[in-house]
Protein backbone atom coordinates (compact mmCIF):
# COMPACT_ATOMS: atom_id res chain seq x y z
CA UNK A 1 0.00 0.00 0.00
CA UNK A 2 1.61 3.48 -0.96
CA UNK A 3 2.14 5.49 1.47
CA UNK A 4 1.60 3.32 4.07
CA UNK A 5 4.71 4.38 6.17
CA UNK A 6 3.80 8.31 6.70
CA UNK A 7 0.01 6.61 7.74
CA UNK A 8 2.07 4.25 10.40
CA UNK A 9 4.16 7.13 11.22
CA UNK A 10 1.56 9.53 12.11
CA UNK A 11 0.48 7.26 14.61
CA UNK A 12 3.12 5.91 16.12
CA UNK A 13 4.66 9.64 16.50
CA UNK A 14 1.39 10.92 17.94
CA UNK A 15 0.63 7.80 20.29
CA UNK A 16 4.22 7.33 21.68
CA UNK A 17 4.08 11.55 22.61
CA UNK A 18 0.64 11.22 24.29
CA UNK A 19 1.69 7.95 26.38
CA UNK A 20 4.97 9.47 27.11
CA UNK A 21 3.34 12.33 28.27
CA UNK A 22 0.73 10.32 30.57
CA UNK A 23 3.32 8.29 32.12
CA UNK A 24 5.24 11.29 33.29
CA UNK A 25 2.48 12.92 34.74
CA UNK A 26 1.77 9.82 36.31
CA UNK A 27 4.87 9.28 37.42
CA UNK A 28 5.13 12.78 38.74
CA UNK A 29 2.39 12.93 40.44
CA UNK A 30 3.32 9.79 42.19
CA UNK A 31 6.64 11.66 43.23
CA UNK A 32 4.76 14.36 45.00
CA UNK A 33 2.00 12.48 46.70
CA UNK A 34 5.22 10.39 48.36
CA UNK A 35 6.38 13.85 49.13
CA UNK A 36 3.20 15.55 50.86
CA UNK A 37 3.24 12.27 53.32
CA UNK A 38 7.09 12.65 53.71
CA UNK A 39 6.44 16.29 54.58
CA UNK A 40 3.54 15.42 56.35
CA UNK A 41 4.91 12.45 59.05
CA UNK A 42 7.98 15.44 59.38
CA UNK A 43 5.93 18.17 60.57
CA UNK A 44 3.78 15.51 62.89
CA UNK A 45 6.98 14.33 64.36
CA UNK A 46 8.42 17.92 64.83
CA UNK A 47 4.99 18.40 66.28
CA UNK A 48 4.72 15.84 69.07
CA UNK B 1 -12.70 8.18 41.28
CA UNK B 2 -14.03 10.95 38.35
CA UNK B 3 -11.02 11.23 37.36
CA UNK B 4 -10.47 7.39 36.92
CA UNK B 5 -13.90 6.92 35.14
CA UNK B 6 -12.85 9.32 32.26
CA UNK B 7 -9.35 7.26 32.31
CA UNK B 8 -11.55 4.36 31.39
CA UNK B 9 -13.83 5.85 29.14
CA UNK B 10 -11.20 7.84 27.23
CA UNK B 11 -9.37 4.66 26.50
CA UNK B 12 -12.45 2.89 25.36
CA UNK B 13 -12.97 5.28 22.83
CA UNK B 14 -9.88 5.77 22.07
CA UNK B 15 -9.54 1.68 21.50
CA UNK B 16 -12.85 2.45 19.23
CA UNK B 17 -11.88 5.16 17.59
CA UNK B 18 -8.60 2.95 16.21
CA UNK B 19 -10.45 0.18 14.92
CA UNK B 20 -12.76 2.56 12.63
CA UNK B 21 -9.47 4.61 11.48
CA UNK B 22 -7.59 0.93 10.83
CA UNK B 23 -10.39 -1.34 10.47
CA UNK B 24 -13.84 0.30 9.42
CA UNK B 25 -12.50 4.14 7.53
CA UNK B 26 -12.47 3.06 3.47
CA UNK B 27 -9.38 4.71 1.97
CA UNK B 28 -9.91 7.37 0.11
CA UNK B 29 -9.01 6.95 -3.94
CA UNK B 30 -7.13 10.16 -4.56
CA UNK B 31 -4.47 10.74 -1.35
CA UNK B 32 -4.64 6.58 -0.48
CA UNK B 33 -4.16 5.19 3.14
CA UNK B 34 -2.43 8.55 3.99
CA UNK B 35 -5.64 10.82 3.89
CA UNK B 36 -6.40 8.05 7.90
CA UNK B 37 -3.99 11.05 9.29
CA UNK B 38 -6.62 13.31 8.79
CA UNK B 39 -8.18 11.44 11.73
CA UNK B 40 -5.32 12.61 13.59
CA UNK B 41 -4.46 15.56 12.23
CA UNK B 42 -7.98 17.22 12.85
CA UNK B 43 -8.35 16.39 16.62
CA UNK B 44 -4.88 17.31 17.45
CA UNK B 45 -5.92 20.68 15.53
CA UNK B 46 -9.23 20.80 17.66
CA UNK B 47 -7.58 20.57 20.64
CA UNK B 48 -5.01 22.94 20.26
CA UNK B 49 -7.65 25.48 19.71
CA UNK B 50 -9.84 24.09 22.68
CA UNK B 51 -7.25 24.28 24.77
CA UNK B 52 -5.81 27.67 23.91
CA UNK B 53 -9.69 28.57 24.70
CA UNK B 54 -9.10 27.54 28.31
CA UNK B 55 -6.08 29.65 28.92
CA UNK B 56 -8.27 32.25 27.81
CA UNK B 57 -10.79 32.00 29.83
CA UNK B 58 -8.38 30.97 32.91
CA UNK B 59 -6.04 34.32 32.29
CA UNK B 60 -9.38 36.41 32.22
CA UNK B 61 -10.64 34.71 35.30
CA UNK B 62 -7.14 35.01 37.18
CA UNK B 63 -6.89 38.47 36.00
CA UNK B 64 -10.59 39.55 37.43
CA UNK B 65 -10.91 37.54 40.47
CA UNK B 66 -6.53 36.67 41.46
CA UNK B 67 -7.81 33.25 42.16
CA UNK B 68 -5.00 30.69 42.17
CA UNK B 69 -6.90 28.08 40.96
CA UNK B 70 -7.39 29.94 37.39
CA UNK B 71 -4.01 30.04 36.62
CA UNK B 72 -2.83 26.81 37.68
CA UNK B 73 -6.14 26.05 34.83
CA UNK B 74 -4.35 28.12 32.51
CA UNK B 75 -0.69 27.08 32.85
CA UNK B 76 -2.10 23.53 33.07
CA UNK B 77 -3.77 23.87 29.53
CA UNK B 78 -0.54 25.68 28.33
CA UNK B 79 1.19 23.11 28.99
CA UNK B 80 -0.96 20.65 27.60
CA UNK B 81 -1.79 22.65 24.68
CA UNK B 82 1.41 22.82 23.61
CA UNK B 83 1.80 18.90 23.37
CA UNK B 84 -1.01 18.48 20.95
CA UNK B 85 -0.09 21.83 18.90
CA UNK B 86 3.55 19.90 18.70
CA UNK B 87 1.68 16.79 17.61
CA UNK B 88 -0.65 18.92 15.05
CA UNK B 89 2.32 20.30 13.56
CA UNK B 90 4.61 16.52 13.24
CA UNK B 91 1.35 14.78 12.12
CA UNK B 92 0.52 17.48 9.67
CA UNK B 93 3.96 17.51 8.41
CA UNK B 94 4.09 13.73 7.55
CA UNK B 95 0.65 14.00 6.14
CA UNK B 96 1.81 16.89 4.04
CA UNK B 97 5.12 15.07 2.50
CA UNK B 98 3.65 12.45 0.45
CA UNK B 99 0.69 14.69 -0.70
CA UNK B 100 2.61 17.83 -1.48
CA UNK B 101 5.91 16.33 -1.71
CA UNK B 102 7.57 18.85 1.39
CA UNK B 103 7.53 18.46 5.21
CA UNK B 104 6.45 22.39 5.50
CA UNK B 105 5.09 25.00 3.18
CA UNK B 106 5.59 27.97 4.17
CA UNK B 107 3.10 29.61 2.12
CA UNK B 108 0.33 27.70 3.63
CA UNK B 109 -1.88 29.76 5.88
CA UNK B 110 -3.17 26.91 8.15
CA UNK B 111 0.51 25.88 8.95
CA UNK B 112 1.73 29.04 9.55
CA UNK B 113 -1.28 30.56 12.40
CA UNK B 114 -0.44 27.08 13.93
CA UNK B 115 3.19 27.38 14.49
CA UNK B 116 2.24 31.14 15.47
CA UNK B 117 -0.33 29.71 18.29
CA UNK B 118 2.76 27.04 18.90
CA UNK B 119 4.88 29.88 19.93
CA UNK B 120 2.17 31.80 21.84
CA UNK B 121 1.64 28.64 23.73
CA UNK B 122 5.50 28.74 24.47
CA UNK B 123 5.41 32.31 25.48
CA UNK B 124 2.55 31.49 28.07
CA UNK B 125 4.99 29.43 29.46
CA UNK B 126 8.06 30.73 29.11
CA UNK B 127 6.87 33.85 30.65
CA UNK B 128 6.55 32.27 34.24
CA UNK B 129 10.06 30.18 34.16
CA UNK B 130 11.50 33.85 33.26
CA UNK B 131 10.00 36.10 35.99
CA UNK B 132 11.25 35.46 40.17
CA UNK B 133 8.03 36.74 41.64
CA UNK B 134 5.44 34.00 41.06
CA UNK B 135 2.45 36.12 41.28
CA UNK B 136 3.61 38.39 38.55
CA UNK B 137 4.75 35.40 36.33
CA UNK B 138 0.93 34.24 36.87
CA UNK B 139 -0.07 37.84 36.01
CA UNK B 140 2.40 38.46 32.93
CA UNK B 141 1.23 35.21 31.26
CA UNK B 142 -2.31 36.02 31.76
CA UNK B 143 -1.71 38.81 29.98
CA UNK B 144 -0.32 36.68 27.17
CA UNK B 145 -2.44 34.87 27.49
CA UNK B 146 -5.00 37.08 26.93
CA UNK B 147 -3.56 38.85 23.68
CA UNK B 148 -2.57 35.49 22.25
CA UNK B 149 -6.11 34.74 21.60
CA UNK B 150 -6.05 36.97 18.85
CA UNK B 151 -4.77 34.20 16.82
CA UNK B 152 -7.15 31.67 17.07
CA UNK B 153 -9.38 32.88 15.09
CA UNK B 154 -6.30 33.56 11.69
CA UNK B 155 -6.36 29.28 12.60
CA UNK B 156 -9.78 28.67 12.40
CA UNK B 157 -10.26 31.29 9.10
CA UNK B 158 -6.83 30.63 7.21
CA UNK B 159 -8.51 28.03 4.91
CA UNK B 160 -11.51 30.49 3.63
CA UNK B 161 -9.46 33.64 4.40
CA UNK B 162 -6.55 32.57 2.00
CA UNK B 163 -6.41 30.59 -0.86
CA UNK B 164 -3.79 27.61 0.07
CA UNK B 165 -3.13 23.88 -0.32
CA UNK B 166 -4.47 22.98 2.80
CA UNK B 167 -8.39 21.49 2.53
CA UNK B 168 -11.12 23.01 3.85
CA UNK B 169 -13.27 21.22 6.41
CA UNK B 170 -16.16 19.06 4.87
CA UNK B 171 -17.07 17.32 7.74
CA UNK B 172 -20.94 18.31 7.03
CA UNK B 173 -21.21 19.55 4.07
CA UNK B 174 -23.64 17.42 1.56
CA UNK B 175 -21.87 14.84 -0.57
CA UNK B 176 -18.35 16.08 1.35
CA UNK B 177 -17.54 12.79 3.77
CA UNK B 178 -18.69 9.31 3.26
CA UNK B 179 -20.54 8.51 6.07
CA UNK B 180 -18.10 5.91 7.65
CA UNK B 181 -15.12 8.79 7.71
CA UNK B 182 -17.37 11.23 9.08
CA UNK B 183 -18.37 8.58 11.76
CA UNK B 184 -14.58 7.73 12.35
CA UNK B 185 -13.89 11.20 12.16
CA UNK B 186 -16.61 12.13 15.16
CA UNK B 187 -14.97 9.83 16.74
CA UNK B 188 -11.88 10.47 16.80
CA UNK B 189 -12.71 13.87 17.96
CA UNK B 190 -14.82 12.63 20.92
CA UNK B 191 -11.85 9.71 22.20
CA UNK B 192 -8.93 12.49 22.22
CA UNK B 193 -11.06 15.48 23.47
CA UNK B 194 -12.35 13.07 26.58
CA UNK B 195 -8.36 12.06 26.88
CA UNK B 196 -7.44 15.55 26.79
CA UNK B 197 -10.26 16.12 29.57
CA UNK B 198 -8.99 13.65 31.85
CA UNK B 199 -5.11 14.86 31.37
CA UNK B 200 -5.60 18.40 31.85
CA UNK B 201 -7.48 17.29 35.08
CA UNK B 202 -4.38 15.23 35.98
CA UNK B 203 -1.93 18.08 35.48
CA UNK B 204 -4.08 20.81 36.81
CA UNK B 205 -3.98 17.58 40.32
CA UNK B 206 -0.21 18.05 39.81
CA UNK B 207 -0.32 21.44 39.73
CA UNK B 208 -2.01 21.97 43.68
CA UNK B 209 -0.07 19.06 44.77
CA UNK B 210 3.18 20.93 43.68
CA UNK B 211 1.95 24.05 45.39
CA UNK B 212 1.21 22.17 48.97
CA UNK B 213 4.82 20.63 48.66
CA UNK B 214 5.64 24.01 48.61
CA UNK B 215 3.53 25.34 51.69
CA UNK B 216 4.61 22.53 53.57
CA UNK B 217 8.14 22.56 52.93
CA UNK B 218 7.83 26.32 54.47
CA UNK B 219 6.00 24.92 57.18
CA UNK B 220 9.14 22.45 58.09
CA UNK B 221 11.93 25.36 57.34
CA UNK B 222 9.67 27.46 59.58
CA UNK B 223 9.83 24.89 62.13
CA UNK B 224 13.47 24.14 62.36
Amino acid sequence: MENASYFLAAFAVAWAVTFGYVLVLINRQRHLRQEINRLKETIKEKGS
Amino acid sequence: MKRLILWGLGLVLMFLALYLVFLYAPIEKVMGIVQKNFYLMVPMGWLSLLSYFVIFIGSIFYLTKRDRKWDDLAYSAAEVGIIFTSLALMVGSIWARPIWGVWWAWEEPRLTTTLVLWFIYLACLLVRSLTVEEGRGATFAAVVGVIGFIDIPFVILSTSLWRGMHPPLIIFEEGGLDPRMRLTLMLSIVAYTVLYVVILMQRVAIRRDEAEVKKLKGLVSQES
